[in-house]
């Protein structure tokens, strides 16, 4: 047993032949923020869906709070643990994605309760009123009872972000949640991380705001080919680039 | 052609048609009660990466939809029999009716799964919920949206195949037509009313199934 909050060791992932993470560390402790920046295709999302099992690993181990998540070892071999099992670890993960992916045929408030009367078996009203507390922290409890479709990008972007979090995860996963976003719509969604970061949300982040990832992150991941090319702070990582890669890859992003 | 329709005879036997057409109604609501549950599996299967699933529901399909329905009618009522399974006539038609909408809403329903994006799937697990609860209150619920106008319409034609159940004497609307036909040689009058109680109950059935559509409308 460890007290890290995350714990990835040696992550190997391969889609076919192809093997896009090479081994993989990274540890985190309770309360950390940490970006993960880096070209695309580098296997920031990879990593992210293995942490939470919707990508299958073929080697090393990811442990959340010391319990391995998806494989047991059994007598040397290694074997995927039940689905009920795996369901239940990913409520230790909230993830929130690119495309917000919200049910379309379940008004917000519905979105966010669904997990709560479905995983974690509370009864409707309970639901409800936790589904409207956390709709309120993200700005949106004049809109509970609204449709995805009736939402704005950036409104259906923070619903989902209150769908994962009311499930009161240990750890949050954001994939490039701004991506999809138009430019006017970014600014809401990222002020809603940075609050949950400041209350103490413990976070691992795909992004491509460079000036968001310094601002919000304690600590800076770059990951290049499959790899993790450099790692630290976010001053140093910004300012003071150790690997020809990083200072290369920050000259062609926007750091404004 | 001097005949001048004279529909006395067919009214007074009118009682006749409706309660067919009752029956009709009970035949083809019964099967494809049925036959949802049993599409709906076999979509899942047609649809599964697991072959195991995948290719007991390609088999079902392909042999049902290759068949003609009246075969399958004729085939339950008298070879099952030979077979050790003896069902009324009324239970081997229902039996058939579902097994034949099985497979052909197996087909749409298979349709509005793919149009759904994998990722809703996707939100679902990574909040803890397993396939199962993710099919019920996710993708079943969406896929069913997605096909609303295409199962009116397959709803409809299910029903006008109850008219085969006169082949086995299932006294539902085309069999108390023919037998009215029959006794009263009045032929045209009869297959003109016979027909009307179709064309009108049709209707009625897709009027409702556009009602449904509007009232499961996905908002946007
Ligand atoms: N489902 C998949 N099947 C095959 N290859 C994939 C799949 N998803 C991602 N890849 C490949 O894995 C690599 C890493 O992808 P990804 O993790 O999405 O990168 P990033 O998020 O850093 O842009 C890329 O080369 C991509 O083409
Ligand atoms: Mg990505």
């Amino acid at each position: 047993m460890t007290n890290n909050l995350l714990e990835i060791r040696d992550l190997h992932k391969s889609y076919g032949a192809v093997e896009v993470l090479k081994g993989v560390d990274c540890t985190m402790q309770q309360g950390d923020v940490v970006s993960i920046i880096g070209s695309s295709g580098s296997g920031k999302t990879t990593m992210l869906r293995c942490i939470n099992m919707l990508e299958e690993f073929q080697g090393g181990t990811i442990r959340i709070d010391g319990q391995a998540i998806g494989y047991d070892v059994v007598n040397g071999q290694r074997r995927r643990k039940s689905e009920r099992e795996i369901a239940r670890q990913r409520a230790l993960t909230g993830m929130a994605f690119q495309q917000f992916n919200l049910f379309p045929h379940m008004t917000a408030v519905a979105n966010v309760m669904l997990g709560l009367v479905k995983v974690k078996k509370m009864s409707r009203d309970e639901a409800r009123t936790l589904a409207e507390t956390w709709l309120d922290r993200v700005g949106l409890r004049e809109r509970a009872e609204h449709y995805p479709g009736q939402l704005s990008g950036g409104q259906q972007q923070r619903v989902a972000i209150a769908r994962a979090i009311a499930m009161n995860p240990k750890l949050m996963l954001f994939d490039e949640v701004t991506s999809a976003l138009d430019p006017e719509l970014v600014n809401e969604v990222l002020q809603v991380i940075k609050s949950l970061a400041q209350d103490g949300m413990s976070m691992l982040l795909v992004t491509h705001e460079m000036r968001f990832a310094y601002e919000v992150s304690n600590r800076v991941i770059f990951m290049n080919q499959g790899r993790i090319g450099e790692e630290g702070n976010p001053r140093e990582m910004f300012h003071k680039p150790q690997t020809e890669r990083l200072a290369e890859f920050l000259k062609s992003s926007t750091f404004n | 052609m001097n005949y001048t329709l004279n529909f006395s005879a067919v009214w007074r036997s009118f009682d006749l048609l409706l309660e067919g057409l009752a029956l009709s109604l009970a035949l083809a609501f019964a099967a494809i009660a049925i036959g949802c549950v049993v599409g709906l599996i076999t979509a899942f299967g047609l649809i599964s990466k697991n072959g195991f699933l995948r290719r007991p529901a390609g088999i079902y399909v392909t042999i049902i939809r290759n068949t003609p329905i009246l075969v399958l009618i004729l085939f339950t009522y008298f070879a099952l029999p030979q077979m050790g399974v003896r069902l009324g006539k009324i239970e081997s038609f229902i039996f058939t009716l579902a097994i034949y909408s099985g497979a052909y809403l197996a087909e749409v329903f298979r349709g509005g799964l793919l149009a759904i994006p994998p990722g809703l799937r996707e939100a679902g697990l990574a909040i803890g919920l397993t396939n199962m609860q993710i099919r019920t209150s996710i993708i079943t619920p969406l896929m069913l949206r997605n096909v609303l106008p295409s199962l009116g319409s397959t709803i409809i034609s299910l029903f006008k195949d109850t008219s085969l159940a006169a082949a086995i004497a299932v006294p539902e609307l085309t069999f108390e037509a023919r037998k009215i036909n029959v006794e009263t040689f009045r032929v045209i009058e009869t297959w003109i009313v016979a027909s009307c109680l179709y064309v009108a109950t049709c209707s009625i059935l897709a009027a409702l199934m556009r009602a449904v559509e509007r009232r499961l409308a996905i908002v946007r």
